[in-house]
């Protein structure tokens, strides 16, 4: 574990792997520390905000746990046309045939580890090597709402349009955040997704 | 009641944002200059997370019933038709039937129309914000018939907050990648001259100067951003993270603007020659 430098209002701990990220934000959402703002884990990065905190306290949740998060909340599932634009591409890639990504893909239960970049946005783990692809070297600057994708170990859906880099595979009508709902985030960390072919 | 005759350019509502909601990847956005939002509300009586309207100018609004109101943030030309013009930082109380109009700044970018009680916009997961990034909050498009709040019931005290030089020399500190940056590029940001770019928004302000080259030229896997984090894409031209900045980014973080000074990075208009200076490590 390294921590970084980010301003006086923050510090960013970078970890090996997920599962240590993962530990360390379930241990800072139970603490108590005083003053922190916002924690927000990524792939392999924690960061905290905070106005005025104990750093010794902050510093000490950030070592990370011996014990594995366990993801076992709810499970989610997405129904998914695999007609993505990257079907051919990531066939070339892997070697598999449209009906074995899309097997592998779907048969699945996917934990979804954070959120970030936009709203709604989860990062989905679970997904099979075989499917581990770096990102496009080329984003797309438009990537539809709704588009089903993978990148590195992660999948997601693209709750808006926005710019993207991830492969696509299919697309899905469910509206992945709403704030009309109670709840607007369709998935939120710690719930599980499968992705059901329609 | 206003009434919006002309929605102007880059106009929105603004109050201090929906800090809190990282986890469902909702930034905090809120007003780009929050000291010039807080200082419009504070010279109305306000309450400091009353709704304001951040705009670079063109904004009219007609007042259906007196109101009082204030523009703070950038300095300008403030027209009130068939009355006297309005002075910024300075609180007018204005008839029914007064339309006001926002020119464009002469210095700074962005200005904070407030009104005693608050513009009465429908707050969305706990905010007036629009936040530009994720389309999410409250609208406003011309035609629109805003209410106002009601009267606060607190005094309106003289503020003399409001001489607040805008500063063109940033001061900023190692950010989490500095270390995947040329000692060069470290050289070329504390020294020259970056120009603010006519391409930037609330998301970011992006700068055009001497590139800033990497050592580490690996894919960086997105991790969290704070407003004045200052991302390096792979052309090398920075871009110092405002308001509506998203929640976590790809690209790596080579300093961070300090607090004091985003307003002025946000209030800097294209073409404004911006130094940064390092503080200490």
């Amino acid at each position: 574990m390294r921590v970084l430098p980010f301003g006086p209002g923050a510090l960013l701990a970078e970890y090996d792997s997920l599962a240590e990220v993962m530990s360390v934000d379930e241990a800072l959402r139970a603490s108590e520390v005083a003053g922190i703002d916002e924690i927000i884990p990524a792939a392999r990065t924690v960061l905290v905000t905070f106005r005025q905190v104990d750093r010794a306290a902050l510093e000490a949740l950030l070592v990370p746990g011996a014990a594995a998060t366990r993801i076992d909340g709810p499970i989610v599932d997405i129904p998914v046309v695999y007609d993505g634009e990257d079907l051919g591409e990531v066939a070339d890639a892997t070697g598999f045939s449209t009906e074995q990504i899309v097997a592998t893909h779907s048969s699945t239960v996917y934990s979804a580890a954070f959120l970030g970049f936009t709203p709604g946005w989860v990062y989905l783990v679970g997904l099979p090597p075989s499917l581990q692809l770096p990102r496009r070297s080329t984003p797309r600057t438009a990537v539809p709402a709704g588009s089903v994708a993978i990148a590195n170990e992660f999948t997601g859906v693209y709750p808006t349009v926005s710019p993207g880099g991830w492969h696509l595979l299919g697309h899905t009508s469910v509206q992945m955040f709403d704030v009309t709902r109670d709840k607007p985030a369709l998935v939120v960390a710690g719930d599980r997704v499968r992705f059901v072919p329609t | 009641m206003i009434e919006v005759l002309n929605a102007g350019i880059g106009s929105s509502f603004q109050d201090l944002g929906r800090p809190g909601l990282a986890h469902l990847g909702v930034g905090r956005s809120g007003a780009a200059d929050r000291a010039s939002h807080r200082l419009a509300n504070r010279l109305l009586g306000n309450d400091e997370s009353a709704a304001t309207i951040e705009t670079c100018g063109l904004l009219s609004l007609r007042l259906h019933r007196s109101a009082t109101v204030v523009v703070t943030g950038a300095t300008g030309s403030v027209d009130v038709r068939d009355g006297r013009a309005m002075a910024v930082n300075n609180v007018h109380d204005l008839p029914a039937g007064a339309d006001v109009t926002v020119r464009p700044p002469e210095e700074g970018l962005r200005y904070y129309v407030g009104v005693r009680g608050g513009f009465e916009v429908e707050p969305v997961l706990g905010s007036r914000s629009f936040d530009t990034l994720a389309a999410l909050g409250p609208r406003l498009h011309a035609g629109d018939r805003i209410g106002i709040g009601p009267d606060p019931r607190t005094p309106m005290a003289a503020d003399l907050g409001f001489h607040r030089q805008l500063d063109t020399l940033i001061h900023v500190s190692d950010g989490p990648r500095y270390d995947w940056f040329t000692a060069d590029a470290w050289a070329l940001l504390t020294t020259q001259p970056y120009v603010v770019s006519p391409a930037g928004n609330r998301v970011g302000a992006r700068l055009t100067g001497p590139a800033l080259e990497r050592v580490q030229i690996r894919e960086l896997l997105s991790e969290g951003l704070v407003e004045g984090a200052i991302q390096v894409p792979p052309d090398g031209q920075p871009i110092v993270m405002l308001a509506d900045h998203p929640v976590t980014g790809g690209y790596p973080v080579i300093a961070v603007v300090a607090p004091q000074d985003i307003a002025s990075v946000a209030q800097a208009r294209p073409g404004t020659v911006l130094r940064f200076r390092h503080t200490a490590r």
